[in-house]
């Protein structure tokens, strides 16, 4: 079924080539505004966030930023986010529910900053707020994982009425080297780690952990806007109890799902 | 040597003789931090808090519970629920045999109802025993039915974690119950619930990022520690250790991220006056 294996598709998930978080604004919003800032303490850049158009739909968008190039990639800490970016997040999420926009997010992120200043600044706290608030937001929500969609510094943009994977994305409980090193006591044998840990999007689909796989190729992002204008259209009909209620079940039957 | 400490150490040898007549049978232990012997039932009668240095023991979850509740008030719910190892994972249903012989509990997790001077709660408890105290499928599933059984019963929830994190061995199954189970505590606050997360070392990863930072009131035993990521992994990233102190309850209560430290032994006590003020 899979042409490459776990770990050419992690390799595959981190390269620098795939479209980054501008590229999915540019090609799937129009008029985007960059909102900054947590209003508490700062401006973490590992997260962009704004609003946009989507059609005709006004639309909250929010993603990873991890850079292309090195000097990026230094600036935006590789896509690993401090709790101020998490909180920025989830400000921009408040502000959507505020009035009625649908917001998408666009997960690309190795794990959640592991730093002395994170730990200080409450972590956990907002990682734990996040997925609180998204879990109850009384607006639609879609969650993409378009590239590493790693522990809970991925799940704190994805509890969402939706969430879809790209072809080649993964999506995992932390990194498989961290895995590796944590179960096996071998950094190195994270490609045995990304068989057994069941992280490609064709193994989640199967377990009823993700509901879409978005194929890759030229027409990717020509699916990505059908599928979109389809499900928000579908999700925004629905009233806010409903709404809510659903998505408490999603994720209440999470594990009987392969039953 | 003083005549003074003569009398101390005369002392405590007559109280090791008088244990040892009364306890010959048990299980011996010895502190890992000062590493003074106690025979188990020492341990349990002092709720794991080493009478010689005073250092916290993990706290089987049963015993835990003991402490907190009215005596025989506590009958455990949802007792059934196990995981189904999702992932089939090489080696995983034997260490769950493993630890369930450990422990004589089905999975990490002790759910159930009692009293705290009369006062009906829901409570449920973390053991670090089984397996780290890690959530997997099964401890996700029994929090989320805890809550959602104080929710329909309107009683006061109250936690007590301790945790090493995410349960490797179930993967993103795991992840995944970190949103189950702040989606539950999330619709049980806005239905006016109380819930009072009690963290304990350690109190960490998918846990301390999920339900146990969400209480409307968060307790912390002291030096506890409570983290996202975990003081070896914050070391590798920044390349130095890490200061004294650093990520331990105190820490957390000068950052602002938990209401109150509590003494073990005050804890039933704090919970009580807690309780009498959400009537
Ligand atoms: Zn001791």
């Amino acid at each position: 079924m899979q042409t490459a294996s776990s770990y050419e598709k992690v390799l595959l998930a981190r390269s620098k080539d795939r479209p980054g978080i501008y590229d999915y604004i540019r090609t799937l919003f129009d008029g985007f505004i960059e909102f900054h800032g947590d209003r508490l303490y700062r401006d973490d850049p590992s997260i962009v966030g704004g609003i946009a158009m989507f059609h005709d739909i006004p639309v909250t968008v929010i993603g990873h930023h991890k850079g292309k190039t090195t000097e990026e990639q230094i600036a935006y800490n590789f896509g690993m986010t401090s709790p101020e970016g998490y909180r920025k997040a989830r400000r921009l999420m408040v502000q959507a529910e505020k009035f009625g926009r649908p917001v998408i997010t666009f997960i690309d992120t190795p794990g959640a900053y592991p730093g002395m200043e994170a730990e200080s600044n409450g972590q956990s706290n907002a990682i734990a707020e996040n997925l609180a608030f998204m879990s109850a937001m009384q607006t639609p929500s879609i969650a993409i994982i378009t590239g590493e969609g790693s522990s809970g510094g991925a799940l704190a943009l994805a509890v969402s009425d939706r969430v879809w994977m790209l072809e080649n994305a993964v999506y995992s409980i932390l990194s498989p080297e961290g895995f590796a090193s944590i179960l096996y006591k071998d950094a190195k044998r994270a490609s045995e780690a990304s068989d057994a840990m069941k992280l490609t999007a064709q193994d989640l689909k199967q377990f009823g952990l993700i509901d879409a796989i978005i194929p890759e190729g030229k027409k990717m992002f020509l699916a990505l806007d059908s599928m979109l204008l389809r499900e928000l259209n579908r999700l925004m009909k629905m009233n806010k109890t409903a709404l809510v209620e659903a998505r408490y079940q999603k994720f209440r039957e999470i594990d009987h799902m392969n039953d | 040597m003083l005549l003074n400490d003569i009398f101390s150490q005369r002392k405590i040898m007559w109280n090791r003789m008088a244990q040892k007549r009364k306890r010959g049978q048990e299980k011996i232990k010895a502190c890992p931090k000062c590493k003074m012997e106690y025979y188990s039932g020492e341990w349990k009668e002092n709720q794991y808090i080493c009478p010689s240095c005073h250092a916290y023991m993990p706290v089987p979850a049963k015993e835990r519970v003991a402490y907190i509740l009215d005596e025989n008030s506590f009958k455990e719910l949802f007792a059934q629920i196990i995981t189904k190892d999702p992932l089939d994972f090489d080696g995983y249903e034997e260490k769950l045999q493993l630890n369930q012989r450990k422990t004589g509990m089905q999975d990490a997790f002790l759910a159930g109802v009692g009293k705290i001077e009369n006062r009906k709660v829901a409570i449920g408890v973390l053991d670090g025993r089984f397996l780290m105290g890690s959530m997997g499928t099964a401890v996700g599933e029994k929090i989320v039915c805890l809550t959602e059984y104080a929710k329909k019963k309107n009683l006061p929830l109250i936690i007590f974690s301790a945790s090493g994190g995410a349960r490797m061995q179930e993967g993103l199954f795991s992840l995944m119950q970190m949103a189950k189970t702040a989606t539950a505590i999330e619709q049980f606050k806005q239905k006016g619930g109380l819930f009072i997360s009690c963290l304990t070392n350690p109190t960490t990863g998918g846990v301390s990022a999920s339900y146990a930072s969400l209480g409307d009131i968060i307790l912390a035993e002291p030096g506890a520690l409570i983290c996202f990521a975990g003081p070896r992994v914050i070391e590798q990233t920044i390349g130095q250790t890490l200061p004294e102190g650093f990520q331990r309850a105190e820490f957390l209560l000068e950052h602002g991220m938990i209401d109150c430290i509590v003494e073990r032994k005050d804890f039933r006590d704090t919970l009580s006056s807690i309780l009498q003020m959400h009537l």
